[in-house]
């Protein structure tokens, strides 16, 4: 209710915007969701567009959900990225059985180096670890500049043109396109299985219980008897995992099958890192809630490209108000939390005035935070 | 005695959504009188204080001062009406003199201060109620009982007719706790009333003129201390009778369980706060822990659950050396804890009842199988703990911080038990529970003593500590003062020690 109320209410914001500048807000949104929404073809767009943030945002679940705030997302892409493509540029002919997991496998490797380093960092030396993270970012971008213009350049491009990208890579580590006439790859189904397992570690494994212990309340995880800095350096090196799968997915579900710089982060990533804690804020730091929230954001950023073209508005409006949506979803969480602590008043005084027999109820699943969207958001 | 009625509160009653705080609630306090509000947490007291401060209106029924209608609507009213609170944590601002704190909000006291006149009087006030106060002092450097002088000075400086103390005995030592009587007692004297809120029954018994019992909202009892006993003044909170003293069974102490060994632990403020302490601990045995809060029993106890490194020293527990080891090597060896801070550190409040349950043995069988969680032996085990401590809980899905304080503290102490543990220390065991879950909590402490497991209970509350212990330890500066026998106990004796002289002298 609350996060639909939030698209509702920037949209309207939106419109305003648009008339403001002269264009029909009808037109533009319908344009809008046509566009992302509107046709098979617009709708493989989207789930691709969705991909990366969907995995950087379960990602992003995982640290959340540990009191852990992660902003690194796009240097662990990148990392991602250059993991896997270093692995296929010197195994590039294993058979695509091989490979092609192989290629998440590296991608997953290289984001959790990137994401450990800020964790050891904040577990061990107390660095705050949104400095540290969006540091490491900077860090990736000039190292994939470095690598893309020497060590893994091209050998075409070192004589002539000197593009910084890889050579196509080997055939062999294409993502395999689904079947169907769309350019949909078995990422899409990989993203939502990696959805589905994060939602499986963090509910109901003993490692996931340590992650939202140590989120909730590091003291108590003390007393507890759990290794509360271990558990920290899990929580940023699981998340950078999954970032760094989306980096390989950018490079190996490519078109052009190469991975390229333009020299900034945005250039590779398309922001998917920062968007894609939007994504999981939307989702309510749920890994489920966040596939149907990915789909949303990753369609907003799809129809304003034909929004742009139908109305002749800027395509950076719709950015905009992605941005507005959080703002809106984050600023209501205050008035969830005032409904929320009313309701808890109500069920404390029923507890101490009624309940007498203390096992009612009890007996379906023991997960607290898995009701939905509205109730759960507590980074 | 005068009849002269200094307040009246008649029929108040006050409804919140959903509860009925106040319900058709009369209370009087005639001048000269110390009048007693006793009651146990919910019971309406704070409401009804609230409504005398004008901070809520009541829905009905009539507040009056010396019989006319009050006109208190804000407590800036209230002070001027002569009304005046002594609040459990203090309002004083630590970088300023009592004499500048005495005045400070006082309307009259302009640009100006003169810090001479001030002073003159604080010291006049000082004399003739014992308060005994440097008015250039800074609050800061003053102990826990100066301050609360202060905050008396406070409410005799603004001329109080009615003043209203919160628990003011929490936080003293027994010697201090006597000249504060005698202190209120003058003030009465001196045709004031007072309104003495406490749940300690003895302070009650011997203080108050009058007593008035709180329960569910409504006065479940006026009476005197003359015509009533402590066993008639618990029933009449709790609405049943009450074993204030658990029933001890014979002693059958075995050998050592727990041993601390010249143990020194570094505070948090840097000073050393346990200094060179040493215990030893019996199967079957309880040692209770005396002391005024802040003389190193949270230290000794985090250093010997783990969670503070000492300084020097050696821990055994169950003969296992566990000086400095982490909190879970701690726990293997056979200690079990319940903390002081249980809603900081005994339980995660977002999580759920269950979840709570297996905090400490989340990734052990049965409860995990290759690093899954089994929920099906999860709920069973909770469903079971819940009933046997009887912690009250709408269900086991219920986030832990909605239950109340006495049924986490249940829910605590039954997870710690459920592991047979060698050696329980129970840090404050019903600091701010009920008196009916504290009895629930002493039987249950009694009866784990009787199957052997050697108990350190930590205690600020006196009567608590002398109700459980088979030995008491005194601590007093990180230092232990001395042990006393359980069949040796003067209160007069323990006091002396709490406030700092040894067993010997």
């Amino acid at each position: 209710m609350v996060p639909l109320a939030a698209v509702l209410a920037s949209f309207v914001i939106g419109a305003v915007i648009l008339l403001m500048l002269g264009a029909d807000p009808i037109e533009g949104y319908r344009a809008l969701v046509d566009g992302a929404f509107g046709s098979p073809k617009a709708l493989s767009h989207t789930a691709m567009k969705a991909m990366p943030l969907l995995l950087v945002g379960v990602g992003i679940c995982i640290a959340f959900r540990a009191s852990v705030i992660n902003i690194g997302g796009e240097g662990q892409m990148i990392a991602g990225a250059i993991v896997s493509t270093v692995v296929v540029l010197n195994v590039g002919d294993l058979p695509p059985l091989v490979l092609v997991p192989l290629v998440f496998c590296a991608g997953a490797l290289g984001g959790a180096i990137w994401g450990a380093i800020p964790g050891v960092l904040k577990a061990y030396s107390g660095v705050n670890e949104i400095l540290s993270t969006i540091m490491l970012n900077i860090v990736a971008v000039q190292f994939m500049n470095f690598l893309l213009r020497d060590p893994i350049m091209d050998p075409a491009q070192k004589t002539s043109g000197r593009i910084p990208q890889t050579e196509r890579l080997s055939a062999n580590a294409d993502l395999p396109i689904l079947p169907g006439a769309s350019r949909l790859h078995i990422g899409v189904l990989v993203a939502l299985a990696v959805a589905v397992f994060v939602y499986v570690l963090l509910w109901r494994t003993a490692l996931g219980y340590r992650l939202r212990a140590v989120g909730h309340s590091a003291a108590a995880a003390r007393y507890a008897g759990m290794p509360v800095k271990r558990t920290i350096v899990a929580a940023l090196t699981l998340s950078g995992a999954m970032c760094g799968i989306a980096g390989a997915v950018l490079v190996f579900g490519s078109e052009s099958h190469r991975f390229v710089t333009d020299g900034s982060s945005v250039g590779f990533t398309q922001s998917a890192g920062f968007n894609g804690i939007v994504t999981a804020l939307f989702g309510a730091l749920h890994p489920l809630w966040t596939i149907p929230s990915s789909f949303l954001f990753g369609g907003l950023l799809v129809g304003a490209e034909t929004m742009q073209r139908a109305v002749q508005v800027p395509k950076a409006l719709m950015v905009g108000l992605n941005g507005l949506v959080v703002v809106f979803v984050v600023s209501s969480e205050r008035l969830r939390r005032v409904l929320r602590e009313r309701a808890d008043r109500e069920t404390n005084r029923r507890a101490d005035h009624s309940v007498d027999d203390p096992a009612t109820g009890a007996g379906r699943s023991t997960d607290s935070s898995v009701s939905g969207p509205l109730g759960t958001a507590t980074p | 005695m005068t009849e002269t009625r200094l307040l009246e509160l008649s029929g108040i009653t006050k409804r919140f959504p959903g509860v009925l705080a106040n319900d058709d609630v009369d209370l009087d306090v005639r001048v000269g009188e110390v009048h007693a509000l006793l009651g146990e947490n919910g019971a309406g007291k704070s409401t009804l204080m609230k409504i005398l401060f004008g901070l809520y209106e009541p829905d009905s029924g009539q507040v009056l001062i010396e019989g006319r209608p009050s006109g208190i609507s804000s407590p800036a009213d209230a002070i001027r009406a002569g009304v005046a609170m002594i609040h459990q944590h203090f309002m004083l601002v630590p970088t300023l003199t009592v004499a500048e704190n005495v005045v400070l909000g006082l309307a009259e006291s302009g640009w100006r201060l003169d810090t001479g006149s001030v002073a003159e009087r604080v010291r006049d006030l000082s004399a003739r109620y014992g308060l005994e106060v440097d008015p250039s002092a800074l609050v800061w450097q003053l102990s826990v009982g100066e301050r609360q002088r202060v905050e008396i000075i406070k409410a005799l400086y603004r001329d109080c007719r009615l003043l209203i103390l919160d628990e003011p005995t929490a936080v003293l030592t027994p010697p201090e706790v006597e000249d504060l009587f005698v202190t209120l007692r003058q003030m009465a004297d001196d045709g004031r009333g007072l309104i003495f809120i406490s749940h300690k029954l003895d302070e009650v018994m011997s203080l108050a003129d009058r007593i008035t019992v709180l329960r569910d909202g409504r006065v479940s009892g006026e009476t005197t201390p003359g015509e009533t006993s402590k066993e008639e003044l618990a029933r009449m909170m709790v609405g049943r009778p009450v074993q204030l003293v658990p029933d001890k069974p014979p002693l059958e102490i075995g050998g050592v369980r727990m041993a601390v060994e010249d143990l020194r632990v570094v505070g948090d403020r840097g000073t050393e706060a346990v200094a060179g302490l040493s215990l030893e601990i019996r199967s079957g045995e309880i040692l209770g822990i005396a002391g005024v809060s802040g003389n190193g029993q949270r230290e000794l106890a985090e250093a010997i659950a783990g969670l503070r490194a000492p300084a020097a020293g050696r821990v055994l527990v169950d003969g296992r050396d566990v000086t400095g080891a982490h909190p879970s090597e701690v726990r293997s060896a056979g200690l079990a804890y319940v903390p002081e801070e249980r809603m900081r550190d005994g339980v995660v409040g977002e999580f759920t009842v269950a979840e709570n349950v297996m905090l400490v043995d989340h990734d052990r069988a049965p409860y995990c199988r290759r690093g899954m969680l089994r929920f099906g032996t999860i709920g069973e085990r909770a469903r079971d703990l819940v009933a046997r401590f009887a912690v009250k809980t709408p269900s086991l899905e219920t986030p832990t911080r909605n239950l109340s304080g006495g049924n986490i503290q249940k829910l605590i102490l039954a997870r710690e038990l459920s592991g047979s543990p060698a050696v329980l220390i129970a840090a404050q065991p019903t600091r701010g529970v009920d008196i009916g879950a504290a009895e629930y909590i002493h039987r249950r402490l009694v009866e784990e003593q009787g199957r052997g497991t050697a108990i350190l209970v930590i205690s600020e509350d006196l009567d608590e500590v002398m109700a459980l212990s088979d030995r008491i330890a005194v601590i007093f500066e990180g230092r232990l003062m001395g042990i006393i026998d359980r069949s040796e106990v003067d209160v007069a004796q323990l006091g002396l020690m709490m406030a700092g002289s040894s067993n010997a002298a």
